[in-house]
Order: C-alpha cells, then structure tokens, then sequence
C-alpha cells in the first residue's frame, strides 16, 4: 500500500515520543543499579492497588458521565459570564492540592456550608469521609477538565449539521443519536483514560478525604518505600506496576475510538433549533447551575479564607510567585515544542494506541522520577542548581498528555481538510504548520498551553526533592508557610496562587479563542 | 567525560580561590524557610566563624542516601530519632564530639554521632473554648464520645504520626490493637503530613489534632491565642528529638566541630523555642524565654531507643493499619 502523502514529516514527532520513553526509563534503569535488598510486595500494597483501580475507575466514570450534560449545555446555550465560567472550569485541576481539599471541607465538611444547610433545616449531618470522598473530590478536580474536553468536542460539530437536523424537524433526541452520540464516541474513552490515569496516582487527597489507611493508594506506598522505608527496589517495583495500570487503561480506552470520521463547516456558531423547548432549557439551566455551584463554591471558600492572609505574607512570597510564573512559562514552551510534533505524528498514524506513550511521564512517580534524574545528574552538577528547569520539565511531561488529547483532534480534522490538498500544491514543512496547521490550531492551542502554565503553577512537582533554599516556588512557599503554623498566610499564597494560574490560564485561552477561524 | 573533569577542576579552582571557607549544611526544608531558624542561625554563627554558612534542603536521609560518599555536606541538621538507625548504618558521620551531659532532655541521652537540639512531644491539641471536656488521660481519650473528632498523621508517611503509633505501643504494649479499634470511631481522617491535620484543626474541622506539646506555644506567643491546649497525659508522652552530625568526610572539620559547639551554645539554644517552636536540648527550664516555662508538659516521657524503635516499628504500623482498615 502506498504512503499516503502527507505534508509534514513524522519523524520530530517520533524523536519527541523516544525522548519521553527515555526521560522515564532513565529514571527507572538509574533507580534499578541502586536497588540493594527489597522485601517485595505486601498484602497491604496488594490492597492499596486494589483501592487504586476501583477509586480511580469510578471517579473517572463519574466525572465523564456528569461532564457530558454540562458540556451539553454550555454547548447549547450562551448566557452572561458564559466565558468566564469556561474559563473558571479550569481551576479546580490546578489547585494545589491541599488547599483544594480544605476548599472542599469548607462546603462538604463537618462544620461545612452543606451541613450548616442541613442542620438549619433540622437534617442529619453528612459525612463526606470515605470512598465517597474520595470520588467527590476528584470529581470536582476533574469534571471540569472532561467538560472542558467534550465541549471541544461539541463545538468541533459544524454549524451546517444542526442547520441540517433542523430543517429536517428533528427532534432533541434524534439530533443526540445522529450528530452527538458519534462525537462523543470520539471524545468520552480518551477523557475517561486522561482522568482514570490522573486519579490513579492520588495520594494525599484519597488518604484524607478517605478517612484512613482504607484508602491507600499505590501512590502512598512508592512515597513509603521511598521516604520512609528507603527501598528503592519496592518503589520502583510499585512504580512499575503504576505505569503499565495507567499503559493499560490508556490503550484499552483508544481501542474503543471508533475510526475518525470528520466533517468541516464554515465555522459558525450553531443554532441549535432543535432545543428550543422550554424543558430543556431547565434542564440544561439546571445542569450549568449544579456544574456552577459544585465547582465554584469551594473555589468561594478558598478567596474568603485567602482574603485575609493576603496582608501578612511576607515578601519572599511575591518572590516566589516570580519564581513559579517563570517556570510555568518555561514548562509551557517546552510542552508546545514536545506537544506539537508528537501531535502531528501521532494524527498521522493509523494506530490510535500510540497515544498510549504520552501519559507516560504522568503515571510514573514524580517522585521517581525526581529521583532517578537525582541519581543521574549528581555526579556532574549540583542537584538544586537544576531544581527549577527540571521542575518545568517534569511539569512540561505531566501536562503533556492532557495537551495531546486537547490538539490530536482538530489536527486530525485540519489534516484530513488540507492534507492533500496542500501536498498537491507542494505546501509541505514549515509554510504548512505556519499558514494551514498553526492557524487552525490555535484555539486547541491557547487552551492546552493555557492548561500547561497553570498546572505547572500549581504544581509543587519535584522542586521539594532538592530545592536550593532561595529558591523556591509559590506551592512550595505555601507548604512551607503551613508546616510553621502560618495557616493565614497559607492560605493568602493558596488565593495568590489560584489567582495567577487562572490568569496564566486565561492569557493563554484567550489568546487562543481570540481569533475566528477561517 | 572530559568536559566533566575541566567543569570540576574550575569549579574547585574557583572555590580554593574563595577567601572565607564554606559550611554547607543539610536542612530539612522548613528549616531555612524565612520562618524558620536557619536565617538567624546563619546570621549569628557567621559572625563568629567567619565563614559561610550554605544550606542546602531536601529529604534529609534519602538523599544522603542517594549521595553516599560523595556528599557535599559537611553538617546535616535536622534528623529525627526514627532515622538516626539508618543514617547511623551508612557511616558516612563523626563523633559529635560535644559533651551528652550538657544536654538537659527529660531523657537519658548517651549516642555520641547525633546530638539533639531540640525535642518535643507528642500531643493532641484542642480549643477550650470548644471542647467542655478534654481528656485527662489516655483512657479518658479512648472513651471520648463518637461525636468528638480527632484528626492525625499517617505513620507511614511521617514523622509524627510514626511517633502516635510508638506512643500507643508504648502506653498499652499488646493490648495496641484495641486502643486502636477503640480511637477508630473517633479518628475523622488520616492525613499524609502534619501541616494538612494542623490545618483541618485550625480551620474547625477536627475537635483534636496529634500535634507537639509545644504548639500551643506558637499561638500563645506569636498570636496570642490562649486558647489552644496540649491536653497533658499522666501515662506519659512520646519524646521527639531533632539532631545535628557531622560528616566523617567533611573538608571542613574544624568548622564543623565549631557548628557543634555553637549548637550547645546558649546563644543557639535561646534562639529554638520562638524559632523553631520547640524546646532547647541545652538550656535549664528557668533559662526559657519569657512564659515558657510555664508551658504544660507531661511529666512522664516515653521513649524507644533506635534498636527497639527499629525492632517494634513494622508490627505498630501494621497493627495501626488493620485496626483502621476495618
């Protein structure tokens, strides 16, 4: 079978994903030579991966299946502050992660928003500590980030199509199984593995809103094995065991992808005729207000308590939000030139499963991770001199898989439009990404860097394994604030952290959505 | 390999070059935080030793692990007594060379490579004003009503909490299985660290938190909040210490030694408790800053040596972990 012609060279892409493979393999192998005597694995770490599986099947089930109406409706509808809130679906996934759980315990906790409610009106108390908890709380991590997804999903549906349905008298239902159902066929299984492999590696957010060492994930025993036990063998034994759980569930979820069918329109925005009907727009004002509430409640909770302690942090934490903007813009840069080409081979191959590379770098260990490149770079430099580049690189591999699933569809689409066309005009290479791919791709683009940056704000990542003293980022200053006691001035950095990543978020998303297209 | 070689003869050109010499010393992250001890630390040992002071954070023993011989430190502060058994086993530290007896520790201390400087105690912490009945004892905590709420650390993920399951082991020995299917109902949540479980008690969460005795220390005289209380066990309490050693290796051992004996100096010692919210290793209780000798502390201190505490520790962590998991 002959090659099919097309304008842009694989090969960066195949470097980028080799370089990923052996970033992580490195680690692994610098990890291994080090192992002396290990004990192996234990009923306990046996339980915690059971623990591991079902927590992170469920909450990633959840989060998919409730994200679909939401993205439905904010798909269907525009109201006031429509753009703010889209952008706002962005936060909750960047928030470190203790403020996010005490974000949460604000409305879900014992002397919570929820049950002063339900005390007022003389109900029984609910507790949220649990396996419940647990899938609450990356619900609200991660609903929004599958809202995010599918809702490029819809909005990849041309105008044209819901003209056509219209004209034909559709009803909602039908319009759901011709136009809406395929697409989501596309778009659910790679969300649901995105967010199965994020939940996989939770540790601290399952063992507190868990309740207890019930809810173990494997995650906790590599920080273990590792911390407290010092052996390397069985880190990197569980370790091992994390990345091909996440390897497994990432390619069982694209063989479901059925093949890509694509369709283009003249990218208006669509009017959707077919629902116009007064129940569903209640029911899809319902969907937007519980998304609204749900979401933007803790968020609430997290400003009120950050107000205050705005005033007392000392200076060195407006030094340290220096330090994080500039490494998040790093890591960003660094994820678009890895993202972009790997994107580009990756749309071009016929086997979906190589997806499966990308989230390699999420489901290893930082820790591990942190700690092999550790291993291998102290013989020639000091470690901490390194602390923040390798920091934005660990970021930049975190972020990349979500980056991947964010680009790989309208690349696909914009190959399959202009692919042949532009290789019969000889627009091959460069000229290509610059006038046809880069234009097209920019709304995919903005909101996948805009992802990147604020996750690497957020992210306390590797710089706590060797941070040099002077150096440190906003989350990290943060935990330092919180373990002197200085809970006011924690959470002051916890709403100056939230506020910058959200900014770096929405510069990025703007600037993507910006412009119309064609 | 070559350029290796030349960036390491410059870098060692450029440091023989450097007038005053380099102490680098290992730290716990808090540690050197702008709240922490170090900066002051810094500044005061500098002025007498003429030379540098470098700190240099990070997990303490997995990296001296990691590093081996060839570690850049010349001092390492901050190493718990749950991890001297394993630091002590890569011989990578000196004698101490300080005299134990200077040390004025509720307990008997008689290691000659990890010296304290600084101890505490384990405690659960609570607000008076909330709580009309606090436990008087460890019996009393066991029969708190379901409704009172504790929150505490994972022992398999830090320091303190490793610290709660030797206390309960220490306290009822055998019957540490029941005690802990006792507390289970009482127990909101397990955190990874102690600044989540200080941050859930703070934020009214949880009616008691495992904490150090001297923590209400910190609210007392940083905030004055007089509200907050250890809740003082006559069936005693756990020790914890925090300590400082001198690598075998150094290239600067008589600064180092220097560090050591500053350590045991008085200036360092009333610099501890208002900077690291803890008590000094050696300095008399009527030599305590201004109102911490009136803190309340337990009479009765437990603690296990590093052998016993190896020899017990994977059986409490395990007993914890079933009696939890139910």
């Amino acid at each position: 079978m002959a090659r099919r012609a097309q304008p842009i060279s694989t090969w960066p892409g195949i470097i980028a994903a080799v370089c990923i493979v052996v970033v992580v393999l490195a680690a692994f192998v610098a990890i291994g030579f080090r192992v002396e005597d290990t004990t192996g694995l234990r009923v306990a770490e046996w339980q915690a991966v059971r623990f591991t599986l079902v927590q992170a099947f469920f909450s990633a089930l959840i989060s998919v299946v409730l994200a679909v109406p939401v993205a439905r409706a904010l798909a269907r509808r525009r109201m006031p502050g429509h753009a703010l809130l889209v952008t706002l679906l962005g936060a909750p996934f960047i928030l470190p992660v203790i403020v996010a759980v005490l974000g949460l315990l604000a409305i879900f906790g014992r002397n919570g928003w929820l049950n002063m409610a339900l005390g007022a009106v003389g109900l029984p108390e609910v507790a949220i500590y649990g396996a419940h908890g647990v899938v609450l709380a990356h619900v609200f991590f991660n609903m929004p980030l599958a809202t995010r997804l599918i809702l490029q999903g819809w909005q990849a549906i041309p105008a044209e199509q819901f003209r056509l349905v219209a004209q034909l008298g559709l009803r909602s239902g039908t319009v759901f199984r011709t136009l809406e159902w395929p697409m989501l066929r596309q778009v659910v299984p790679g969300a649901f593995a995105l967010i199965f492999v994020i939940c996989l590696t939770s540790f601290a957010v399952a063992l507190t809103l868990g309740g207890g060492p019930k809810a173990t994930t494997i995650e906790l025993a590599i920080y273990q094995a590792f911390r407290f036990d010092f052996d390397l063998g069985r880190a990197a034994v569980l370790s091992l065991l994390q990345l091909a759980v996440a390897g497994g569930a990432a390619l069982l979820a694209l063989s479901f992808l059925p093949p890509m069918v694509v369709q283009r329109g003249q990218d208006r925005v669509p009017q959707r005729w077919d629902a116009r009907g007064w129940g569903l727009r209640a029911l899809d004002a319902a969907w937007i207000t519980f998304a609204a509430g749900f979401l933007l409640l803790p968020l609430a909770s997290v400003v009120i308590a950050g107000l205050g302690g705005l005033l007392d942090m000392p200076p060195v934490v407006w030094r340290s939000a220096w330090t994080s903007i500039w490494v998040a813009a790093l890591s960003t840069c660094l994820l678009v030139t890895i993202a972009l080409p790997l994107t580009a081979w990756l749309a071009q191959s016929r086997k979906g499963g190589m997806e499966g590379v990308t989230p390699l770098g999420l489901a290893a260990s930082p820790l591990m991770l942190g700690t092999g490149w550790f291993i291998l770079i102290f013989p020639f430099v000091n470690p901490a001199s390194l602390a923040l580049p390798i920091t934005a690189s660990v970021n930049a591999l975190m972020a990349l898989p979500f980056a991947v699933r964010i680009l790989l569809p309208p690349m696909r689409q914009v190959l399959t439009d202009y692919g042949r066309l532009s290789a019969g005009l000889g627009l091959r290479g460069w000229p290509f990404w610059r006038i046809v791919l880069l234009p097209r791709l920019r709304p995919a683009l903005g909101f996948a860097a805009g992802l990147a940056a604020a996750l690497s704000v957020g992210d306390l990542g590797v710089v706590a394994l060797f941070a040099d003293p002077d150096v440190a980022t906003l989350p990290l200053q943060m935990y330092r604030l919180l373990g002197s006691y200085r809970t006011d001035a924690a959470a002051g950095a916890a709403l100056l952290l939230l506020a910058l990543a959200l900014a770096m978020f929405w510069l990025c998303d703007t600037w993507g959505r910006r412009r119309d297209p064609g | 390999m070559k350029y290796t070689l030349t960036l390491a003869a410059a870098l060692a050109a450029s440091s023989a070059m450097a007038e005053t010499p380099v102490l680098t010393v290992y730290a716990g992250d808090y540690f050197t935080s702008e709240w922490g001890p170090g900066p002051i630390i810094e500044a005061e040992f500098e002025k007498v030793c003429d030379c540098d002071v470098q700190w240099s954070t990070g997990d303490l023993l997995p990296r001296l692990l990691l590093e081996g011989e060839r570690t850049k430190a010349d001092v390492v502060i901050g190493l718990t007594s749950d991890v001297t058994a394993r630091a002590r086993a890569t011989e990578l530290f000196a004698p101490h060379g300080q005299d134990n007896s200077a040390l004025t520790l509720p307990i008997d201390w008689t290691d000659d490579t990890f010296l304290p400087f600084n101890y505490g105690h384990t405690a659960f912490i609570y607000n008076e004003t909330t709580m009309d009945a606090p436990p008087a004892s460890f019996d009393d905590l066991l029969a708190l009503p379901d409704d009172v709420k504790l929150v505490i650390q994972d022992p398999r993920t830090s320091i303190s909490g490793l610290a709660l399951v030797l206390w309960v082991q220490a306290v009822y020995g055998d019957r540490s299985a029941e005690v802990w299917a006792a507390l289970s109902d009482n127990i909101l949540t397990v955190t990874k660290d102690w600044s989540a479980s200080y941050g859930l008690f703070t934020d009214g969460e949880a009616d008691m938190v495992l904490s150090y005795t001297t923590s209400p220390a910190y609210h007392m005289f940083a905030e004055e909040d007089f509200t907050k209380k250890a809740a003082i066990f006559p069936e005693g309490h756990y020790f914890m210490v925090e300590t400082v050693a001198k690598i075998a290796g150094t290239d600067q051992p008589d600064l180092a030694d220097q560090f050591l004996a500053y350590v045991m100096s008085r200036d360092f010692q009333t610099i501890i408790p208002t900077a690291n919210w803890s008590l000094p290793s050696a300095l008399p209780r009527s030599d305590w800053p201004e109102g911490w000798s009136q803190l309340p502390l337990p009479e009765k201190v437990l603690f296990y040596s590093e052998d016993e505490a190896a020899a017990l520790q994977a059986d409490a962590i395990e007993t914890w972990r079933a009696a939890l998991s139910q």
